[in-house]
């Protein structure tokens, strides 16, 4: 059994980030109804990433809304709108990100669904929170990235801010929608009570960066420095980074700088005895470390590191991981399948209960894919 | 009364995954209570960024277990891990990091602790899964990032491999931890069983590439390339990206570039009419607005962009931030005071519930501050 079985979840929001949370808790187990606009649906069915369209949609629609239903309503019309509260009002819990405002203009802001459904579990997620000069932002995952802070953290001193080349910000803030979802849903199973649950953006992205921004706050308010090269975090020293071999890439974590000068048969190193300099000196440090790695290869440098629990990598990409071994042995790839039968490949959920991976064989919907149903089912019925 | 008050919570777990989620659950209500050994403590408290540390710990280790409680104990000693046991009896959730093996020799596998409770929800993370052959490998934040495909990611064309600057990968591994622990409870409100929840950073690394793997999956496996400048997604055809302004820089998010074109009075644009180029010249097109950009400065073009609705931002460095009324809006900091009297200076779990911050009702322990009292109070 799936930990969410008999969980309903009306899910009116779009693009990535509540999606992302949906997706979980889908995978978890739950029953997830899309709820979407006639026509368009979510504009992430036409948001193409690469060019890339599946069976007509963004490969990036279909990444993110396998393994849920679509049933299509336009919440201004007032037959459509009365169909989706009476969804609501057998739900368990109810999730959206539109822009502060707007919800109450639908009229599916929480007082008024609290009042048809006391004991439900009200999820919202905002770009900037629901006060402050930030409130009416587009809450888009670059933007909240460059206003947090975070594009100066990656990269080498001198290059630009350099955001992270994913989104983020839209799939932290979905993993902590889906942690108060969860949290207040344990609280209705044991009391009844239902919650209303509120993450934004920027809270969510402040907190990913938790260790750095309490180090401003204890460093006098430093500005954030990168190593000159060979950088992996703007905040650790030496050796802590990625470094260039005859072949390919290394990357190395912790480690005394002395012992790795030993190890590797680089003297410079050893005149670095004091802990402390190792930040302090990085830069130089990185250097001498980054001039003796590029004179042979990764498979030789690793094979003198591991032994000695160094702690360090071969850099990969995708068509070299996917083809190990340690890989391999946690099947991470699932194919699923859309209703007119087209299949595609996607990763699986990576929670492992019990022994037993979270899989489905799911698609994602079409638009509307779902409506009769639903409407016999759950609102006729 | 918070969502979680109720649930006692065993952190054997070190360092940040492990540990990151339970800051979570201490801070949505549960009580957490980290196991440590006697004198040094977990291995975290030695990690500090900038050599910074306070009260004997790094502030690394602060940030990550504020709101715990905790207990010292040898498992290694049979009288300590007597204790132990007693302690797991009551407890409802335990979390532990260990390499595969080491708590089988310590005799609190899953196997013996569901004997001992059998409603507990037992947590693990590991590096790469309990089985193959990277199964006893070093599950260490960077290592991950590296083996993941995901440095490749960020950064510019012709840039080295760029990981994030941040624990990423134990930080996203200790969501999903969270994600399975309280799912879990929620089963066993039902049912009244436990479960064994597992995680590990390559999976949940690999999670969060759930998009563009999914595109790679089914585009015939083409590599990701970056942008030449200013990238900000592999994925993502212009203008997404970061540009430089006369005084400083500009980000620009996904929208139609003829709009934008017109929007900024940059005639070079017009001749993207097929939005198919925006991907394919991506390099051409962000060369073009580059040179065009660095003419005003940022609030001149935010000033000029806002009001056509076009999505772009200002980029800030902590300080322009943290001093910024959107920020002081949210009260996202919180102080909290040491035993030694130096104080903590944080910010805040990241969930609101009924409209209600939540903040941290006291700071990180000190190895075994609460041993005395958690042992009169459920009598071991």
């Amino acid at each position: 059994m799936k930990p969410l079985e008999d969980i309903l979840i009306i899910d009116l929001s779009q693009f990535l980030s509540a999606p992302s949370a949906t997706l979980r808790l889908a995978d978890l187990g739950a029953r997830v109804i899309k709820v979407e606009r006639p026509e368009t649906g979510d504009i992430c069915r036409q948001l193409y990433v690469s060019n890339v369209i599946l069976n007509g949609e963004s490969s990036v629609f279909r990444a993110i809304n396998r393994n849920k239903e679509s049933f299509q309503a336009d919440l201004k019309n007032e037959i459509d709108k009365q169909r989706v509260l009476k969804l609501v009002q057998k739900a368990d819990v109810l999730i959206h990100n539109f822009r502060p405002g707007v919800i109450e203009r639908l009229g599916f802001d929480y007082d008024t669904i609290k009042k048809i459904n006391p004991s439900i579990v009200y999820g919202d997620i905002s770009g900037y929170g629901s006060e402050g000069p930030w409130k009416a932002k587009p809450g888009q995952d670059l933007l909240v990235q460059s206003l947090s802070g975070l594009t100066w953290l990656n990269g080498v001193d001198g290059s630009g801010p350099t955001p992270v080349g994913l989104a983020v910000v839209d799939i932290l803030s979905g993993a902590h929608l889906v942690q108060g979802i969860l949290a207040a849903l344990l609280k209705k199973a044991r009391t009844g009570e239902g919650s209303k649950v509120s993450v934004s953006m920027l809270e969510s992205i402040l907190d990913f960066q938790f260790e750095s921004i309490t180090t401003f706050y204890h460093d006098g308010g430093a500005p954030t420095v990168r190593p000159k090269s060979n950088s992996a975090h703007a905040y650790l020293g030496a050796p802590y980074g990625v470094y260039k071999t005859q072949n390919g890439y290394l990357a190395l974590a912790m480690g005394a700088i002395p012992f790795l000068g030993e190890l590797l048969g680089c003297k410079e190193l050893t005149n670095y005895p004091e802990p402390a300099s190792w930040f302090i000196e990085r830069d130089a440090i990185k250097k001498a470390l980054a001039d003796h790695l590029a004179t042979d290869t990764t498979e030789k440098w690793l094979s003198i590191l591991e032994p000695a629990d160094i702690w360090c990598a071969n850099i990969m990409d995708w068509d070299t991981l996917f083809t190990q071994d340690g890989f391999k042995v946690l099947n991470m790839i699932q194919k699923v399948t859309m209703r007119d039968g087209f299949e595609y490949e996607t990763t699986r959920c990576p929670i492992k209960i019990d022994g037993e991976y979270l899989t489905s064989s799911l698609g994602s919907p079409m638009l509307g894919e779902h409506t009769d149903l639903i409407l016999k089912e759950l609102i006729e019925g | 009364m918070r969502p979680l008050e109720g649930v006692l919570v065993l952190e054997f777990a070190q360092f940040m995954a492990g540990p990151s989620a339970g800051l979570k659950l201490a801070d949505l209500g549960a009580r957490v209570i980290k196991i440590e050994r006697p004198g040094s403590g977990e291995a975290g408290r030695g990690i500090a960024l900038k050599n910074l540390f306070l009260d004997g710990s790094s502030l690394v280790f602060h940030t990550a277990n504020r709101n715990k409680d905790s207990y010292a104990a040898n498992l290694k000693d049979p009288e300590d891990l007597e204790r132990v046991k007693k302690l797991i009896a009551q407890a409802d959730v335990m979390t532990h990091n260990f390499r595969p093996g080491v708590m089988e020799k310590i005799g609190l596998d899953y196997k013996t602790v569901e004997a001992i409770n059998p409603k507990m929800i037992y947590a693990t993370v590991t590096g790469y899964g309990t089985e193959g052959p990277w199964a006893k490998k070093p599950g260490q934040d960077l290592l991950v990032q590296s083996m993941s495909g995901f440095a490749n990611l960020s950064g510019d064309k012709d840039d080295d491999p760029v990981p994030v600057g941040a624990a990423l990968s134990d930080i996203i591994t200790g969501t999903h931890l969270a994600h399975g622990i309280l799912a879990s409870l929620l089963r066993r409100e039902k049912t009244n069983k436990g479960a064994l929840v597992e995680v590990s950073l390559l999976e949940s690394t690999l999670d969060f590439q759930f998009e563009v793997i999914t595109t790679y999956l089914n585009d015939g496996n083409q590599k990701p390339v970056r942008a030449k400048q200013g990238n900000a997604h592999a994925y993502l055809g212009a203008p997404y990206g970061v540009y430089k302004t006369k005084d400083s820089y500009i980000s620009l998010a996904m929208g139609s570039l003829l709009t934008l074109g017109e929007v900024l009075k940059c005639d070079a644009l017009a001749v993207y009419t097929d939005s198919d180029s925006w991907f394919t010249d991506r390099d051409e097109i962000m060369d073009i607005l580059r040179s065009f950009l660095i003419d005003k400065t940022t609030v001149e073009w935010l000033a000029i962009l806002e009001p056509a609705g076009i999505w772009c931002s200002d980029v800030y460095d902590y300080k322009k931030l943290l001093n910024h009324e959107a920020y002081k809006v949210l009260q996202m900091d919180q102080r909290l005071q040491l035993l030694s009297g130096e104080e903590v200076h944080t910010t805040r779990c990241p969930i609101r519930v009924n409209d209600e911050r939540l903040f941290a009702s006291k700071p990180a322990p000190r190895v075994g501050q609460h041993t005395e009292g958690i042992i009169k109070e459920f009598n071991l």
